[in-house]
């Protein structure tokens, strides 16, 4: 069961994916990635250490972005078209439904942008060592990054103008990983990172529930 | 087909701040049907979802054994999909097996258009497409909110022919619909009649 959800999920996520509300994943998050490691050094200029210094911010805060851009497809269209619903009449709660479809996203997104790391890294002149602390850090955030997308997309999926709300929402959410995942990269140890694979953890195992409740509550009102 | 039974105590409906209607008893066994009857907005949906546990009732209890299947005018069909995958997702979940399959989208006359993109078909093609999905969950308690909706004549047959063969073989089956539906042996529930 849990199989063909993630079958489908996957379908309707991965780019080139056919299935879903709309044309199924697209590449945009990626390209959306690299292309604000392309723009920063033209922005600030080609001072390599100014780049190298803040380099890797940039890099989260794209991250970031890149992880929300595929929002509105996460759940909308599946509450539209009562498939939480059947789901619910067969006996799947929203919360499985809502934990495949978090790991779905994550594989959607977070694979590739931790390949795009590397050109995006040589892009911001960022060394080996931070290119290391960069990718593990995004390793243990991305998943915490999914996690508030699905969130945030099934508390907004019934209300009107939810973009725009979404929006709002992501940030308070989005600052602790942000704080101690890109803050890894000026600290000599690795306890940054942890830190944010913590909330990363945290914030996965919340989303199901909170994501589920809200759900339920659309289907109420 | 499981066995299978539905009781509504007193159940009663809000919605916001309106009581839609209250003291609904009912009390189907297995081979009966239920038609719900009312104008548009008395809460004919509504009792729809209580009675497949999707809605909580204001106050009342029900009691359900036996799966429930719903049909409403979301067909939860994937609209990119061919009409085949799509309702093979569904398959998938329900543990049909491909001969089954088959049989149920012939019944509904839709196997001419498994290739179709279910975005493509019409109002009446995604209604028949829905019907095949609800014939293969095997449900036993089969609800549905206007089913004849889109529907053409030779549709709204075959409609009664599947819910009449559904009551035969022991199931139960509950009709919300505001047109005429030719249902076996059943129990009409106007609901004006329970409004608050």
């Amino acid at each position: 069961m849990i199989g063909q959800l993630l079958r489908r999920d996957l379908a309707m996520l991965l780019p080139g994916g056919k299935a879903g509300g709309r044309q199924g994943g697209t590449m945009l998050p990626l390209l959306f990635f690299l292309a604000v490691a392309m723009l920063y050094p033209f922005a600030v200029g080609p001072d390599a250490q100014l780049l190298a210094r803040t380099g890797g911010g940039v890099i989260w805060v794209a991250a970031l972005l890149a992880a929300i851009l595929p929002l509105d497809r996460l759940v909308a269209p599946d509450l539209e078209q009562g498939v939480f619903d059947q789901l619910a009449l067969r006996g799947i709660s929203e919360e499985i439904a809502l934990s495949v479809r978090m790991l779905a996203h994550w594989l959607s997104f977070a694979p590739l942008l931790l390949l795009a790391t590397v050109p995006a890294a040589a892009l911001l002149s960022l060394d080996g060592l931070a290119l290391r602390t960069v990718l593990l850090g995004l390793l243990a955030g991305t998943p915490g990054l999914a996690a508030i997308g699905v969130m945030i997309a099934a508390l907004t999926a019934s209300l009107r103008g939810g973009a725009a709300l979404s929006g709002l929402m992501l940030i308070p959410l989005a600052v602790p990983i942000l704080i101690f995942g890109a803050g890894s990269l000026s600290r000599a140890d690795d306890s940054g990172i942890l830190l944010a694979g913590a909330i990363s953890l945290v914030l996965a195992a919340i989303t199901p529930f909170a994501g589920g409740a809200a759900i339920r509550a659309a289907r109420e009102g | 087909m499981q066995a299978c039974h539905l009781v509504a105590n007193q159940i009663a409906c809000r919605r916001g701040e309106r009581l839609l209607f209250r003291a609904i008893d009912l009390d189907l066994a297995a081979g009966s049907a239920c038609h719900i009857t009312g104008p548009n907005g008395i809460g004919k949906t509504s009792l729809i979802r209580i009675l497949g546990g999707l809605l909580r009732p204001f106050s009342g209890t029900l009691e359900r054994t036996g799966n429930a299947g719903l049909l409403d005018e979301k067909p939860a069909l994937d609209p990119q999909l061919p009409l085949g995958k799509a309702l093979d997702f569904w398959a998938g979940l329900d543990g049909v097996d491909s001969a089954a399959k088959g049989t149920s989208i012939t019944r509904v006359g839709m196997a001419d258009l498994l290739d179709v993109p279910v975005r493509f078909l019409s109002t009446g093609q995604k209604k028949r497409a829905a019907l095949a999905r609800l014939l293969g969950q095997n449900a036993a308690v089969w609800l549905l909110d206007e089913p004849l909706n889109g529907l053409d004549r030779e549709g709204v047959a075959l409609c009664e022919s599947l819910v009449a063969a559904h009551c035969a073989a022991g199931g139960i089956a509950v009709v919300a619909s505001h047109q005429p539906i030719a249902l076996p042996d059943h129990v009409t529930l106007n609901l004006p009649e329970f409004a608050a």
